[in-house]
């Protein structure tokens, strides 16, 4: 065939984002968090990191050979699933801990569902859930040799003052990569500065969050407990880079702030009237379940087509 | 279609053993046309309250499939589905009373599902679209069948559970700490650490998905080697004839009962009666 005639159809001006990049990205970005975790509770860390990275790809890998389906292990998404998965356990775990979450995350919540791309759930959030429902006292032990105190956050519960600026800085007790405020953010803005992210999200899911802390937190307007409630636990984690995966967050920007409404509304219910202290990945896999629903409501209306005929569109 | 029609498995249709098979392995109540679930999910924590609630299901089923066979020419049509109840309900009711006198252990391990048998669709369906239709002999067969196929299916699922979430197996410790196999064998197991999850109601359903995929594997596999085309092409419920019931139904009721119990005339019909009990499964179902 001549040159002349290789026409593909549109579109023909395509930018360089595959999901690989993207993929590479989002692992730079959590690779601040998940240093911060490993310089704050030792080599460990990284061991559960590393298994759970492991996990996941060595997962993908095998049922995709067993199906003798096209292997997608190259893509990356399995490797930012396990590094998710990695900084969300607590340093304490035992070492299949990571391999067991890897395993179910990937296999059942990614790949029975028709694999990236089709995945209802965040496999990482909902590979800790299964972790969290299956192994409650393993996957709450925070208990290290240099913080012997309950977490931030359940100190809060329980009526105590907590040290704002060591929550910030991220010297206090909790899973892996939570701990630090900074060094999420500083991720967070390389995935922003990427393009990779937008502040839609993250910024409705935080703002709603501390409003509801504000009306229902039983302090009112109290800035160093706002503050607490912010820094800790996995808000900051779960904002910038759990709710904001591509999969299972709306598409439509409408979307995004509803679906950032909601997350920090349930958060707040979770933490505030919850019995736990920590109420984050529940509320972001709740989300997940009501994005199609939410991309339904939100779908924009197709440029030509009267108002009236919506309903005839979305179906 | 040959002479005799061919029935599950390749055996002639409507015999004994054709029905009992049946309702194991083809037309398994639980894995294959997904009825009954309500047990199915919540009574499942350990492997003993599956096999109980099976039994107790199957001798229901059993009887009411039987008695309802006997009097499917005494019951008008118009009032079928509160006779069925009737007789239903007395089997329940017997059922409950004597578990509560010689098992009460048990009986207060299942609770209201004992007394909720009553409405398990399993035996709304083989009474409205088997018993109903079919004489008393293959009727308490297929009745049998589908009681067994409940009860392997959902002890399945409570033995899986029971080992997965409590390393115990119909309660004896197989798994983690205080395993009753010794030696270096024994210490391996010890360390198994119990996955909560599965006596949850997720596991249920984590458990019941893999049970029902490996059924469907089964069913398609054999489905494949041609020793069963009868009815399903692959199994699940994704296959099932979905044909429109044929306009002469009434008429092949009437049909029905004035033929003997020989049910010669499923001969010609046969095949829409098929799609016809199975639509009307579905629908059970659904409600």
């Amino acid at each position: 065939m001549s040159e002349f005639r290789n026409v593909s159809s549109n579109p023909h001006v395509r930018s360089g984002s595959t999901t690989t990049n993207i993929m590479l990205w989002v692992i730079i970005g959590l690779c601040f968090p998940a240093a911060f975790g490993v310089f704050n509770f030792g080599l460990y860390a990284l061991v559960l990191i590393l298994l759970a990275i492991a996990s996941t790809v060595a997962t993908e890998f095998i049922y995709e050979k067993l199906m003798h389906k096209p292997n997608t292990i190259g893509d990356l998404s399995a490797v930012v699933t396990g590094l998710l998965l990695g900084i969300n356990l607590p340093s304490t775990a035992p070492f299949w801990l990571p391999i067991i979450g890897g395993i179910f995350g990937i296999l059942v919540v990614k790949m029975l569902f028709g694999g990236l791309g089709q995945n209802f759930m965040n496999p990482a959030l909902g590979a800790r859930c299964f972790l969290v429902i299956s192994f409650p006292r393993l996957m709450t032990n925070f208990v290290t040799d240099t913080y012997t105190g309950a977490t931030p956050l359940a100190a809060l519960k329980a009526g105590e003052e907590v040290d704002v600026m060591k929550m910030i800085e991220g010297f206090t007790g909790g899973v892996i990569g939570e701990t630090s405020m900074i060094a999420i953010v500083i991720g967070a803005c390389v995935l922003i500065m990427a393009g990779i992210i937008d502040l839609r999200i993250p910024g409705s899911y935080i703002v709603s969050f501390g409003i509801f802390v504000i009306l229902f937190g039983g302090r009112g307007w109290n800035p160093a407990y706002l503050s607490a409630q912010l820094a800790g636990g996995g808000l900051m984690l779960g904002a910038f880079f759990m709710a904001t995966d591509y999969v299972t967050s709306p598409i439509t920007n409408v979307g995004k702030y509803i679906y950032g409404i909601i997350l920090g509304l349930l958060t707040g219910i979770f933490r505030i009237f919850g019995s736990g202290a920590e109420g984050v990945s529940y509320a972001i896999i709740i989300g997940n379940l009501l994005v199609p629903l939410i991309e339904r409501w939100t779908l924009p209306r197709a440029f030509g087509i009267p108002k009236k005929s919506r309903k005839e569109v979305k179906a | 279609m040959s002479e005799k029609r061919k029935g599950a498995l390749g055996l002639p249709a409507d015999t004994p053993l054709e029905r009992f098979l049946n309702g194991i392995v083809v037309e398994n109540p639980t894995t294959v046309l997904v009825l009954g679930m309500c047990p199915t999910l919540a009574v499942t924590t350990c492997a003993i309250n599956g096999l109980s609630m099976g039994l107790a299901t199957t001798f229901v089923l059993a009887l009411s499939n039987l008695v309802i066979s006997l009097l499917r020419k005494v019951i008008p049509d118009t009032v079928r589905i509160p006779a069925f109840i009737v007789v239903i309900a007395s089997f329940v009711t017997l059922v409950d009373l004597l578990m509560q006198a010689f098992v009460p252990s048990l009986y207060e391990a299942l609770g209201v599902y004992i007394p909720l048998i009553v409405v398990n669709c399993i035996i709304f369906g083989r009474a409205e679209s088997y018993a109903s239709k079919h004489g008393a002999v293959p009727a308490l067969f297929d009745g049998l069948g589908m009681g067994l196929g409940f009860t392997c299916s959902i002890t399945i699922i409570g033995l899986v559970r029971e080992l997965i979430g409590a390393g115990t197996a119909f309660n004896i410790q197989l798994l983690g700490e205080g395993t009753i196999v010794p030696g270096p064998v024994g210490a391996f197991l010890g360390m198994y650490t119990p996955v909560s999850i599965f006596v949850l109601q997720a596991g249920a359903f984590l458990v019941l998905g893999t049970l029902m995929a490996t059924m469907n594997r089964i069913n398609r596999k054999r489905a494949e080697k041609g020793k069963d085309v009868s009815k399903y092409k692959s199994g699940g419920c994704m296959n099932v004839d979905m044909e429109i019931p044929s306009k002469d139904k009434k008429e092949d009721k009437k049909e029905d009962k004035k033929e003997d119990k020989k049910e010669v005339s499923a001969k010609e019909d046969g095949k829409d009666d098929k799609a016809e009990d199975k639509k009307e499964e579905k629908e059970e179902d659904d409600e």
